[in-house]
């Protein structure tokens, strides 16, 4: 696995950008840090040999099951808006998104 | 009149009831009474004294008809990840703050639904990422142990730390946990307690903050192994609500516990024998090796070769599923909001939120997840992971098919740490508490946690039996001639 390039403050910034995570600019240097440290000890598994070996997709064998597309739940509103911190006329309220 | 029924074992209680010794009622008050004198441990972190007392009454009137479940009328805690209706549910973050579910997950309700008495929600590392209570919005769970006359006050362990607090201090009979890499079976072993994480799929995920999905499974933290049987399996069974949760009958785990191991075999596997192990709990692994073998079962070393690549497996995988779920913590539908400065966005909504609400730890991971996944790097880290994890549960298979009907280890590399002790350490350092209890999450296997024995400062340590799948009842018994064989009674002498 040959991605062992260290992480800077550029990267950590987009790394948080991506998370949606705001950081400070003058925290980024030691976050980065911290992600260069875990991600040094994750390297480890590019010592191990995979070739032919399936990505574990669910540990226990099984197979999804299907249900009867029937409508099962709903109609109430007023309680999936009654955690929302802006809900106004039964919508979630949120800032502007489209300008 | 019985006393300190707070301190009865459920098994205990439960046939208190039925003798008419006692009521439910009076059971919940004694409980209510200790956890109201247990503020420094700050175990409990929402206090339902009310609902308790109304469940107790309505499960005395169900005792009175003589046809009652096991759990009826027995006060238990409940980790503050289980979403229970009408109660605050916060999963120990900030952004959490406020929420109060209109449901009750799966879990619970099956509790509620046998009679169990809810006493009130335990505090917890934020999302369960913690392996000492240590990242809890709620600050820290104290663990009611201390080393001998010492005060330092040490951690009972993570993430399920205020569960195993609760228990080991009988403010409650028993309490609920989770363990995605190690949450319930760690803090067990720091305490003195017992706690098992049944295989994935036997106790519905449904209605529980979800952390990693692909690892987190529900399981009982009790004072006996006899309890663990009799609450999992008030906990378990089918759920459609969960895809997960497996079609499978649940057994009577309680029928299992004979005591008698004869003629098992049981693993010792050599990649557990870590550099830099303490003496004693080398010497525990040993005592309990012994005491097996003197219960009749025969003794053999087997190997799990990639048992070393179990954890940064997991430190991909479990970041990576929780980048994933704590995506839905935005703001919009539930929990906390950032006040927005004129002209922000739902960008800035969204970043400001997330960096109020979220612990630094928490943010570490959802950020390493971001990383593992994002373009470029999803093989190389992502991918690569989940082969790992193929790799760690055919190691298993095999021992498995060789005939080993268990495999015993050391619960954790070491006794219950200061809190405050790993403040100044990298997250590895951290990271390693899970290093024998991980890869049991990562092969979906049931592992159990039982207390064997107390280290030199008279802290209990703890060892750990892993089953094969969907196998708890044969887990248990092994665990239960473990139990029986350590003769562990100490109790944390009462400081709070």
């Amino acid at each position: 696995m040959d991605v062992r390039m260290s992480i800077d403050a550029s990267t950590a910034a987009r790394v948080a950008k991506l998370a949606r995570i705001r950081v400070e600019e003058a925290a980024l240097p030691a976050l980065a840090d911290e992600f260069n440290t875990i991600l040094g000890f994750i390297e480890q598994l590019g010592e191990v040999d995979i070739d032919g070996v399936e990505p574990m997709v669910s540990v226990t064998p099984q197979r999804l099951r299907m249900r009867a597309d029937e409508v099962s739940d709903g109609a109430q509103a007023d309680k999936v808006l009654s955690n929302a911190p802006d809900a106004r006329e039964g919508f979630f309220a949120v800032p502007k998104v489209v300008e | 009149m019985m006393e300190d029924l707070n301190r009865l074992s459920l098994s205990e209680a439960r046939d208190a009831l039925r003798r008419r010794d006692t009521t439910a009622e009076a059971i919940t008050r004694a409980c209510l009474e200790a956890i109201d004198a247990a503020g420094a441990l700050n175990a409990f972190v929402h206090k339902t004294p009310e609902l308790a007392v109304a469940r107790a009454r309505a499960a005395d009137a169900r005792l009175a008809t003589g046809d009652a479940p096991d759990m009826c009328g027995l006060p238990v805690g409940i980790k503050d990840l289980f979403c229970t209706r009408g109660v605050a549910s916060q999963a120990g973050s900030r952004i959490l703050e406020g929420f109060v579910p209109e449901y009750e997950s799966t879990v619970s309700q099956k509790l509620a639904d046998d009679g169990a008495v809810m006493l009130g929600k335990l505090n917890m590392d934020e999302f369960a990422m913690g392996s000492s209570n240590e990242t809890s919005v709620y600050g820290n769970a104290v663990n009611p142990w201390r080393r001998g006359n010492d005060e330092t006050a040490l951690t009972p362990g993570g993430s399920s730390g205020g569960s195993a607090a609760a228990v080991a201090a009988d403010l409650c009979l028993a309490a609920t946990g989770t363990d995605t890499g190690g949450s319930i079976r760690q803090p067990a072993a720091f305490t003195g307690t017992v706690g098992i994480k049944p295989t994935y799929g036997r106790c519905s995920r449904w209605g529980i903050v979800a952390f990693a999905s692909s690892l987190d499974q529900a399981g009982p933290m009790t004072k006996t192994v006899r309890d663990a049987a009799i609450m999992l399996r008030a906990m378990s069974g089918h759920d459609p609500k969960d895809s997960t949760s497996a079609q499978l009958p649940v057994p009577d785990f309680e029928a299992a516990l004979t005591g008698d191991i004869r003629g098992k075999t049981i693993g010792i596997p050599r990649e557990y024998r870590m550099d830099g192990m303490p003496d004693e709990i080398e010497a525990l692994w040993t005592r309990g090796r012994e005491m097996m073998q003197d219960a009749g079962a025969r003794i053999v070393d087997i190997s799990l070769p990639h048992t070393k690549y179990a954890l940064p497996a997991y430190y991909v995988i479990a970041p990576a599923e929780a980048s994933s779920n704590l995506a839905r913590y935005d703001g919009v539908r539930y929990g906390h909001r950032a006040a927005l400065a004129q002209g922000d966005g739902i960008t800035e909504m969204y970043e400001k939120t997330r960096a109020e609400g979220f612990g630094p730890e928490v943010q570490r991971r959802v950020m390493i997840g971001t990383y593992v996944l994002s373009a470029g790097f999803y093989d190389a880290y992502y991918n690569r992971a989940r082969k790992v994890r193929t790799l760690i549960k055919r190691d298993f298979e095999t021992v498995f098919a060789e005939g080993v009907d268990a495999i015993l280890t050391p619960a954790t590399p070491s006794a219950a740490f200061g809190l405050g002790e790993m403040a100044d350490a990298d997250p590895v350092r951290m990271y390693l508490n899970d290093v024998f209890t991980v890869t049991v999450n990562l092969a979906g296997l049931p592992g159990i946690a039982v207390p064997a024995g107390l280290d030199r400062q008279g802290l209990p340590l703890g060892l750990q039996l892993i089953g094969r799948p969907w196998e708890e009842g044969a887990l248990l018994n092994a665990a239960f001639a473990v139990e029986r064989a350590a003769g562990f009674v100490a109790k944390p002498a009462k400081w709070w």
